[in-house]
């Protein structure tokens, strides 16, 4: 029987390794596995490379891991936002890296990762300091910038509906960015507000089948927003 | 003639986001940015059916809610709360990214630090090093749009003006603004040069040039509103 549901979070935690790349799924807090990243707080790995589209809010969650000094570099687009405090802290003192990505390319990057995709060229960023130093070709006379793939070591994804073969739905606007780094890492494990029967998400309504799934928890919303 | 020593107020914020409003059709698939943009969709009438993009992956973003109607799963990009409207759609950020690169939005409107005469755009870093900089989805509109429109004050707080002849600011993108509006003009990007379209009421010729740092030409039809 596949089942990929996990009964704790040790367990949805287990085996993720200091220096791993560990895509985070949301948009602000909107989609964002604040459940797990506590677990991973409490699994203790350092050393991460974290690709997020912002870095953290307030003093919990992401900002969290980062003030804990877990977290060596970030890949966003978007790190100053209201609240990011301790990003600016740990940026100023030089105690984190930081790359930018124009998000379409931070986007593009981790599908690009999941669907097997080694570089494309792009013309978001030609003629910009993003641009600098990355290989640039023309095509129909147009300039683009080549762009590597982001896979992850881990992806951290918040779900809405998740049966036992980890097929996924989301809901609204939290979709975002976790049906693509769902795909882009080797190991995906999924914050689900509701667990539901196989045979019951619909096929057609299906966004993540459950191949790109490795493991479930069952996070209902009241608990996943303490 | 209104005096060009004193600067002229023209447009509130509003004004400029309802005289956009104005010149989107019906049937355009738009992205709004942050700021003034985003107060562009409250003046396009709801019978007249545009499409608003969201990067975060939505199509069809409606009003603000009620305060005790939020949905927190339904935001914009600025992070706001928003409604949906009937025929909307939600994809993710790989899809939402597509319809931007992909040339399928018919306009983008961003707000701008500068915006220079061959259509160069400056809207994401004042290039200071002790800041990081931050550039969302900017790059990714202003190189995928079919159009891309500015909205911003004519000058900055202090009175520099902020169309120029080539940008001081790091720039989003090279040669891909089309139309400027600001308090006090509607100017297009043309192969000449910064075209002044219209004057805000009130305000001369004379004084949107005096506040902008690079040559404005004039149509025989330039009218004052």
């Amino acid at each position: 029987m596949i089942d990929k549901r996990v009964a704790s979070m040790a367990e949805a935690m287990a085996g993720i390794r200091d220096g791993s790349v560990v895509l985070l799924g949301g948009f602000g807090d909107v989609g964002q596995p604040d459940a797990l990243i506590e677990g991973l707080i409490a699994q203790g790995a350092s050393n991460l490379t974290v690709v997020a589209n912002n870095a953290g809010r307030g003093r919990t969650g992401l900002a969290r891991l980062m003030e804990l000094g877990r977290v060596r570099r970030i890949v966003c687009s978007f790190p100053r936002s209201r609240g990011s405090v301790v990003f600016e802290e740990l940026y100023s003192a030089g105690r984190i890296e930081l790359e930018i990505v124009p998000q379409g390319t931070l986007a593009e990057r981790i599908r690009a990762a999941g669907a097997g995709v080694a570089a494309f060229f792009t013309p978001t960023a030609v003629g910009t300091r993003l641009a600098e130093n990355k290989e640039q070709r023309s095509f129909n006379g147009r300039h683009y910038v080549l762009e590597h793939a982001l896979p992850g070591d881990v992806a951290l994804i918040e779900a809405w509906r998740a049966d036992r073969f980890g097929n996924l739905t989301y809901r609204e606007s939290a979709r975002n960015f976790n049906p693509v780094m769902a795909m882009a890492a080797r190991l995906t494990i999924v914050q689900a507000q509701h667990l539901v029967e196989l045979g019951t998400l619909d096929p057609e309504a299906i966004v993540t089948p459950g191949i790109f799934v490795s493991r479930v928890l069952h996070v209902p919303y009241a608990q996943a927003k303490e | 003639m209104p005096d060009t020593r004193t600067a002229p107020a023209g447009l509130s914020r509003s004004a400029i986001a309802c005289r956009i409003a104005e010149d989107i059709p019906e049937g355009w698939y738009v992205n709004l940015g942050i700021g003034i943009p985003t107060l562009v969709a409250d003046y396009v009438p709801p019978e007249r059916e545009v499409v608003f993009h969201s990067e975060n992956g939505v199509l069809g973003i409606g009003p603000a809610p009620s305060p005790d109607s939020v949905d927190p799963w339904l935001i914009n990009a600025g992070k706001e709360p928003v409604t949906l409207r009937a025929g909307g759609a939600f994809v993710h950020h790989a899809d939402s990214f597509a319809i931007i690169r992909g040339g399928h939005l018919d306009l983008c409107v961003l707000g701008a630090f500068e915006v220079a005469e061959n259509g160069d755009l400056a809207n994401w870093t004042t290039g200071r090093n002790d800041a990081a900089a931050a550039v969302g989805g900017a790059m990714d509109l202003a190189a995928g749009a079919k159009r891309l429109w500015v909205a911003m004050e004519h000058t900055t707080k202090e009175g520099a003006p902020r169309l120029v002849s080539r940008c001081s600011f790091p720039l989003t993108a090279p040669a891909c603004v089309l139309r400027v509006y600001t308090n006090l003009a509607v100017i297009d990007v043309t192969p000449e040069g910064f075209l002044l379209l219209e004057t805000a009421p009130g305000v001369s010729f004379e004084a949107v040039q005096e506040r902008t740092a690079t040559r404005l030409h004039r149509p025989q039809t330039a009218g004052s509103r």
